[in-house]
């Protein structure tokens, strides 16, 4: 007879469902890349995803740890950082970012849900401070080279920016992921709808930019649609071990995200900002969640 | 004025048994009561090896206030006092008498006499009613209110918000009547204004009739609320109906508030008619191990294994026995357990709803804390209870959780988050300076 305690009955809902829900949230993106960039946008996901699931199973392995490749976790960290990196960056350097992510930011600190800071996100910092070069050397469909929406815009070259129906559907200068709003916003709502995440940190991300820009006078609707915004507020600020845990808190999270990319894109050297602000709220998300504590039901203060 | 309803689970319901009017089964063979049945002083007995009880004859006397007697459930010859250990893991003594099959009522069973306040709940405490709901406190002490005029809510619970069990539903179905007399009793000794009977909405005839029963009865409201677990939770259901929060270490009481099962309600109305005590409970026995799910009338202290057999047996090898629903029921380790009073279902179920998944790490992902009716943060309880943190487990207000289960059923990682809070409630008591 099997004596445990209750709950006797649990949810269907799983690490691995879950993660599985990011997973098709991300193909719309993905179609989006390939349309636009071509097999080479293809080809680096497929890098990223084998190199970030290939170290976690080593590490894991070699640490005696249960292996935990299939809770799928590893493959979203690999797609999203392929997703923040220029369509043409060598493949070597995709696949060490993917290792730095398993490896140096989720393994070493226990693995998944004990991450500090999100994986993807800070291994992208690590390739953008290590090889600034390639990380930043563009491909604009149609053209050769040239520059993306938000650096043309910090060359105050607005003449050349290119129509907003370009930037809605994604034929434009960017990371390979991040460029195609409607595909990412597909993403969104398929996550909505699977009470993945709730709104708020997307929203107030987005909101903030959008509000902040608009206040100094550059135009909101570029400043959302330009750059890693909405593939950062979706997917990436969402990352739940790195959030806070409570509604209040995410709120005060994103509105923080939102300000560090609104500072960092208008008054700081790099064109984009998303990425730093993600890491910086990151540190701070359990302070935030330790100082915005929901209140019990009936509970009294002492 | 809306209410901002509290959140919860929604669970499945597998009311299976929702139309089986129950079946009394007959008396056992033997049955085996325990003293300790309700919330509060375990009872003396007083009666001994030898014997010969009749159905309704107090075998158990109440030792204390917040106590109830305890009668015989069969007619028979008193054969062990014994010491069992019951449900919740602690030993107390029980009485095993072997029926004579008869089931002769003591002469005792006359209808008591209750004109006055103190007459009734005296008549209570003599009932030997417990929280039929499930919590077995005794009811006598629920309604022993020194201001009467302070009770501005009488709420009676058909909310039955827990998966498989329909005994409540069946008291609202067939006992409606007794039901509506109860309350209508309450009103008379308290004096009670607002009367309301909260069912959920998957029990679309149990509204329909006491929508009916009740539309001439000034103050009388039919509440039907979503099915959210856990909705019949006291302070859950006080808050959604009234939109007060009873305050940590208060009662109900304190924010003008009786909460009262359906079920306890009706025994109230018939125990006043009759004088036949609490020796007998309507269970709902379910689960995928039941060869014939349905609703059973059976004396206290059958035990589990003769209820099983009465419903056909087992039609597969039962691997997990509880006494309750699958959220808050206990598991039992074997079958010969006794059935108590404040018992609403059993369930046996074979080896696939038996095993749990796996537990695996924390990913932090909110659901337990978006999920908790009482607005707690399981994940950092048990982080706190790792770190054995008795400041941070009382700053997270860990002993104002009713352990309803929902974090556990909701926790993508299969954590065992209920049995965390259970063993950090025990280390906050622990802590505790003790009581002077």
């Amino acid at each position: 007879m099997v004596v445990t305690c209750s709950p006797h009955i649990r949810d269907n809902a799983s690490t691995q469902s879950i993660m599985r829900d990011v997973l098709i949230a991300l193909v719309p993106a993905l179609i989006a890349s390939v349309l636009v960039f071509g097999f080479s946008a293809l080809l680096r996901v497929i890098v990223c995803v084998i190199f970030a699931v290939g170290s976690e199973y080593l590490f894991e392995k070699a640490c005696g740890r249960p292996i935990t490749i299939s809770d799928y976790s590893a493959a979203v960290t690999g797609v999203l950082l392929a997703y923040n990196l220029p369509p043409e960056l060598p493949l070597w350097m995709a696949a060490f970012g993917s290792i730095v992510a398993i490896v140096a930011v989720k393994q070493l600190f226990g693995g998944i849900g004990h991450n500090f800071a999100n994986p993807a996100i800070t291994a992208r910092i690590v390739l953008l401070i290590s090889f600034a070069g390639p990380m930043t050397t563009w491909v604009i469909p149609d053209t050769v080279s040239g520059a993306t929406p938000l650096g043309l815009i910090a060359a105050g070259e607005l003449e050349k920016l290119p129509p907003v129906t370009s930037m809605f559907l994604g034929t434009i200068g960017g990371c390979l992921g991040e460029t195609s709003a409607l595909a990412l916003l597909l993403g969104f709502a398929y996550l909505l709808y699977r009470k993945v995440i709730t709104w708020h940190i997307p929203v107030f991300f987005v909101g903030t930019v959008f509000v902040l820009t608009a206040l100094v006078g550059y135009n909101p609707v570029y400043q959302v649609l330009a750059g890693g915004l909405l593939l950062g507020a979706i997917f990436m600020a969402t990352d739940y071990s790195t959030s806070p845990l409570t509604v209040k808190g995410q709120i005060i999270y994103a509105i923080g995200c939102g300000f560090i990319t609104f500072m960092i894109r208008i008054f700081g050297n790099y064109p984009e900002g998303v990425s730093f602000s993600i890491l910086l709220m990151n540190i701070i998300a359990p302070h935030i969640t330790n100082l915005t504590l929901n209140k019990p039901l009936g509970g009294v203060s002492k | 004025m809306s209410i901002k309803r509290l959140s919860g689970a929604h669970v499945p319901h597998y009311k299976n048994t929702a139309s089986c009017a129950p079946v009394r089964m007959p008396a056992p063979a033997k049955v085996t009561i325990p003293m300790g049945m309700h919330i509060g002083a375990p009872c003396t007995p007083v009666v001994k090896v030898g014997d010969l009880v009749k159905v309704g004859q107090v075998i158990g006397e109440a030792a204390g206030f917040v106590s109830v007697p305890v009668h015989a459930s069969v007619s028979g010859k008193v054969t062990a006092l014994t010491e069992i250990q019951v449900a919740n893991g602690s030993f107390a003594k029980a009485v095993v008498i072997e029926s004579d099959g008869e089931q002769a009522v003591s002469e005792t069973v006359v209808p008591p006499v209750v004109e006055t306040y103190e007459q009734f709940t005296a008549a209570l405490r003599a009932s030997g009613l417990v929280g039929l709901g499930g919590a077995g406190f005794p009811t006598t002490v629920k309604f022993s209110v020194k201001d009467p005029s302070k009770v501005e809510y009488l709420l009676i619970n058909g909310a039955e918000c827990e998966p498989y069990i329909t005994s409540d539903t069946r008291t609202m179905v067939d006992d409606a009547d007794h039901i509506v007399k109860g309350a209508m009793t309450i009103r008379k000794f308290l004096g009670v204004k607002n009367i309301a009977i909260v069912i959920e909405d998957n029990k679309p005839e149990a509204v329909e009739i006491f929508r009916k029963k009740t539309a001439d009865i000034e103050g009388f409201t039919v509440e039907a609320m979503p099915s959210l677990y856990p909705q019949g939770g006291e302070k859950v259901l006080i808050h959604n109906v009234t939109g007060r929060d009873v305050p940590e270490g208060k009662l109900p009481l304190d924010v003008g508030c009786i909460v009262i099962n359906c079920t306890s309600l009706a025994f109230i109305s018939k125990y006043l008619e009759t004088g036949m005590p609490l020796v007998e409970k309507c269970i709902t026995v379910d689960g995928s191990a039941v060869a014939n799910p349905q609703n059973v009338i059976a004396p206290i202290g059958t035990a589990l294994s003769d209820i099983f057999a009465f419903c056909g047996g087992y039609k597969a090898e039962p691997k997990k026995i509880l006494l309750g629903g699958p959220m808050m029921g206990i598991a039992v380790p074997d079958d010969s357990v006794p059935l108590l009073k404040n018992n609403n279902a059993i369930l046996a179920f074979a080896e696939k709803e038996a095993s749990l998944p796996a537990t695996t790490a924390c990913i932090k992902c909110g659901r337990c804390a978006a999920a908790c009716p009482a607005g707690l943060m399981p994940m950092q309880i048990e982080r706190a209870y790792k770190l054995k943190n008795v400041d941070e487990l009382n700053r997270l207000k860990v002993m104002l959780c009713m352990e309803c289960g929902c974090c556990s059923f909701v926790c993508p990682a299969k954590r065992e988050l209920v049995l965390v809070n259970k063993l950090s409630k025990g280390m906050v008591r622990a802590a505790m300076p003790p009581k002077k």
